[in-house]
């Protein structure tokens, strides 16, 4: 009780150096706790997939489709218990600012195979009924302030013209990594229009998505599928939906690690602010410290007293900065919300504060340490007066 | 432990010598002392700038090492201990005074002087009896809450004082205790101290270049350039 006394009130000797050294803290912590949940809004699609499902697509390039006959004859492959499917739409909503990601999917069996899209009944049963409606996710639905019953025109940049959907569902995610800023519509519509309008695109597949019976036979299955497909003009490249996902991510991947070494050098800079106010704080009190160990305080009192300051310090600046880190970052997701649907502090960042405030107060404190303790009490008195 | 007439040896110094490094050269500051200190005597140390009297009132505080010759206080020979040991030996057994009071100045003055007894096993009670006690011997039980920034020279060195007592210790050091001091600050303190000699029996070993300090101890030993030139009563 009485170190931990001596321990703040030393700490707040110099108020003001300590002050610029916690908000040195505070702020890089702050700073390693959005660019770490940059990083995971990154593979927030990645996260999100599940283990359950495989994704197959046009061997070739995702550019390319499959024929909507591949459906059948997946579903009658050994270990898959459903298929569904989904284009990429690319539709704008106004103006190209305004993105997000829509897709044309095959209601039923999709939403079946993503529960973690949750919609109540009635409105799933209206989109299932409704072939020009829509479903979208809540954090949409509040960004444009759309409502069940609205009529929201996109325009293809993939499907020309001016496309319109009636909101039939809002959903929410069961998960908080669920993305809940996608635009799904009945795929029939997109068919339909586009036999009329350009039939040589209709009934045409972006992804299949399959439900297997058993996760562990993943790698089975896949095999499975792109065998049944083996030689013909359209061949399948099907992986879990984890790789498909990490597949986009690693176009991106360069961003991701410099996004990451930044979120360390800032830590680094850091620590060699606080190791810097440490050994100032240090050489300034060698004599009390030569006072201490006259008095009978041995080396590990005063290396109690150094580390504990230094840890004081870091401990105060990082709990702050973490603190701050969650308003920062729900603020931060708001603005940011177009190209991060998922943005949140995860549970393993605030540990790596946590984790890097250990680190940071005893690497700083090292020196000081050494050198309080290595201090003759004689020549420290005598630098006393 | 050895007498000398009915009188108890506290303080035995045996050819103590010490030097300083100063690059390439050696500089001598002790040579050969020897002398004996009294258990409840009050010695002052007198003697020029250099002449080696505040080293030699470190090496009997166990603060610094001779390179030769011996030093027993109570029977235990100082030399020979480590200084893990060495810091247990002083936390029981000496109490320092300073010059420029030393004071913790983030700690009140009762916390000033309950920090040596955080070395101890007595509870917070117990410290703060003690604490209180010391701080009452140097008339300062209306400060304690004071910070040394608040308190006059004087005050200072008295809680000083207080905390160099707390622990009983069996000797006390004092290194130019009235140097910082004004004219009757500095009287105020010697009478303490003389106090804590008469009164209390603790053994105090001064240094001093004052000789009006030096007056109220019992005997005045002189050094010059590291030799013991005489001694007085």
């Amino acid at each position: 009780m009485f170190l931990l006394k001596l321990l703040a009130r030393n700490a707040f000797r110099h108020r003001l150096r300590t002050f610029l050294t916690i908000l040195g803290i505070t702020i890089a912590i702050l700073a390693f706790g959005l660019l770490q949940a940059v990083v995971s809004a990154w593979y927030a699609g990645v996260n999100a997939s599940s283990s359950a499902r495989l994704v197959s697509r046009n061997a070739v390039s995702l550019v390319f489709s499959l024929p909507v006959s591949y459906r059948d004859r997946i579903r009658h492959v050994e270990g898959v218990a459903a298929v569904s499917y989904a284009n990429w739409f690319g539709g704008v909503y106004v103006t190209e600012k305004n993105f997000f990601p829509n897709f044309a999917i095959e209601p039923k069996s999709y939403l079946d195979l993503y529960p973690e899209f949750v919609l109540p009944p009635d409105q799933k049963q209206a989109f299932i009924l409704d072939r020009k409606g829509c479903v979208i996710g809540k954090k949409l639905a509040e960004r444009f302030g759309w409502k069940i019953g609205d009529t929201i025109p996109l325009k293809g940049t993939i499907f020309p013209g001016v496309w319109e959907f009636v909101v039939r569902g809002i959903y929410t995610g069961a998960e908080k990594s669920t993305d809940e800023s996608q635009f799904f519509f009945q795929w029939e519509y997109l068919n339909e229009t586009l036999k009329k309008t350009v039939a040589r695109r209709a009934n045409q597949i972006g992804v299949y998505i399959i439900g297997l019976k058993d996760p562990q036979k993943a790698a089975e299955v896949a095999a499975a599928i792109d065998a049944t497909f083996k030689n013909s003009l359209a061949e399948t490249l099907t992986e879990t939906e984890k790789a498909f996902q990490l597949s986009f991510v690693s176009m991106t991947e360069a961003i991701v690690v410099a996004i990451r070494i930044v979120s360390f050098v800032v830590i680094i800079i850091i620590m060699v602010v606080v190791a810097n106010t440490m050994a100032m704080t240090a050489r300034e009190r060698i004599g009390e410290y030569a006072i201490f160990k006259a008095m009978g305080f041995q080396a590990h009192h005063i290396a109690g007293m150094v580390f504990g300051e230094s840890l004081f310090i870091t401990t105060v600046g990082g709990c702050l900065g973490i603190f701050l880190t969650f308003p920062v970052a729900k603020k931060f997701g708001e603005v940011m919300g177009n190209f991060f649907p998922v943005f949140q502090v995860e549970r393993s960042t605030v540990y790596m504060d946590l984790l890097f405030c250990l680190i940071v107060g005893i690497i700083a404190g090292i020196f000081p340490t050494w050198r309080a303790i290595r201090i003759k009490v004689a020549d420290g008195l005598r630098r006393v007066g | 432990m050895s007498t000398s007439g009915e009188q108890q040896v506290l303080v035995t110094i045996n050819a103590v010598s010490k030097a300083y490094q100063r690059g390439n050269q050696l500089i001598p500051v002790l040579e050969g002392i020897s002398f004996e200190i009294v258990r409840g005597e009050f010695l002052a140390l007198m003697g020029p700038s250099g002449s080696g009297k505040s080293t030699l009132l470190n090496l009997i505080a166990g603060i610094d090492t001779a390179d030769g010759g011996s030093i027993m206080v109570d029977g235990v020979d100082i030399a020979q201990l480590n200084e893990s040991e060495l810091a247990r030996w002083r936390a029981a057994h000496v109490g320092f005074i300073f010059q420029f009071y030393n004071l913790i100045p983030v700690l009140t003055a009762y916390e000033n002087v309950e920090l040596p007894l955080l070395l101890t096993s007595l509870s917070r009670r117990e410290r703060r009896e003690h604490a209180e006690a010391a701080l009452a011997v140097v008339s300062l039980s209306d400060r304690m809450e004071h910070y040394p920034s608040q308190l006059s020279g004087g005050q200072q060195q008295r809680v000083a004082i207080a905390r160099a007592i707390v622990t009983d210790p069996t000797i006390l050091v004092a290194d130019e205790p009235t140097g910082d001091l004004d004219r009757v600050s500095a009287e105020e303190i010697l009478g303490l101290m003389a106090r804590l000699n008469t009164e209390r029996g603790k053994t105090i070993i001064m240094v001093t270049h004052d000789p009006k300090a030096a007056e109220k101890a019992h005997i005045i030993r002189h050094l010059e350039k590291g030799l013991l030139t005489d001694v007085s009563p």
